[in-house]
C-alpha cells in the first residue's frame, strides 16, 4: 500500500457531491498524492461535454441521454433542488464567496495530473459514447479501479 | 536561494494549497515562499500540508484576519 495514492469513485451526479469529490481530489493532488477518479453510472454525466455529439446511437440510448444532465453545468443538487432553482442559488453563492466552480475545478484537476477514468460497463448500459466525453478522460473497467484502489491509502465512494 | 510571494486572499479551499503546490513545484530546495490567505481553515491546513509534503513551516501568523505563512522548500 502506498500512502501517497488516493482513489475516488464518483457514482452520483449531484452537484454538491461532485464538488466534494473534486475538492478532495484536487486537495490530495496538492498534497503531492497521485489521484485517480473513477466515474460510474450517474457520475458519467459529469464528464459529458455539452458541445459534443456521438453518431450511431439507438433510440433508447438517445432517450437515456436526453433524460440525464448533459455535463457539469446541468447537475442537480442532492437536496433543495427545487426544479433547478437550488443549483442556480448555490452557484450564485459560490460566485459571491469566491468558491471555485466545477468547470474550473475539473480543469485544475487535469492540470494537477489527476487521472479521470470512465467506467466502460456503465457507459454501455447508459448509451454514453467516448466521443461525447470531455477530453483527457480514459476508459476503464473494474480491474482498473481495483488495481489502483488496492495500492491506495484512501478510497472514497461518493 | 529565491523568495516567492503568493497572494491567495479571497480564495476558498482548496485554492490556497493548490496555488502553493504549483509554486513549490517550480521552486528549488531551500527557497522560501510566503503566502497570504483569508480562508480560516488554512491555519490547520498548512501544518498538515507541510508535514505531508516535507516542507518546513518557518512562520505562521495572523494579522487582521489574514493568515501569513512562510514555508521553506524541503
Amino acid at each position: 500500500m502506498r500512502e501517497d495514492k488516493k482513489t475516488i469513485i464518483v457514482f452520483s451526479n449531484d452537484m454538491d457531491k461532485v464538488m466534494a469529490a473534486f475538492v478532495i481530489a484536487t486537495g490530495a493532488a496538492a498534497m503531492g498524492d497521485e489521484v485517480t477518479m473513477f466515474f460510474t453510472f450517474w457520475g458519467l454525466n459529469v464528464l459529458r461535454d455539452a458541445k459534443k455529439k456521438a453518431q450511431g446511437k439507438s433510440f433508447l440510448e438517445k432517450m437515456f441521454g436526453a433524460m440525464m444532465p448533459k455535463g457539469v453545468e446541468k447537475l442537480p443538487l442532492s437536496k433543495m433542488n427545487f426544479l433547478g432553482i437550488g443549483p442556480k442559488l448555490m452557484k450564485y453563492m459560490m460566485r459571491k464567496k469566491n468558491v471555485m466552480m466545477l468547470p474550473e475545478m475539473i480543469k485544475q484537476a487535469q492540470e494537477l495530473g489527476i487521472k479521470m477514468v470512465a467506467c466502460s460497463m456503465s457507459m454501455d448500459v447508459m448509451g454514453i459514447k467516448k466521443e461525447e466525453l470531455i477530453d483527457g478522460v480514459e476508459i476503464g473497467g473494474v480491474a482498473t479501479y481495483l488495481g489502483e484502489a488496492s495500492e491506495a491509502g484512501v478510497n472514497l465512494f461518493i | 536561494m529565491a523568495e516567492y510571494f503568493i497572494d491567495a486572499k479571497g480564495l476558498q479551499c482548496p485554492g490556497p494549497i493548490t496555488q502553493l503546490f504549483k509554486q513549490m513545484r517550480e521552486a528549488q530546495s531551500g527557497d522560501v515562499v510566503t503566502i497570504e490567505v483569508t480562508d480560516q481553515g488554512f491555519k490547520r491546513d498548512i501544518e498538515s500540508w507541510c508535514k505531508k509534503t516535507k516542507n518546513e513551516l518557518l512562520e505562521l501568523k495572523e494579522e487582521n484576519s489574514v493568515i501569513i505563512a512562510k514555508i521553506k522548500k524541503g
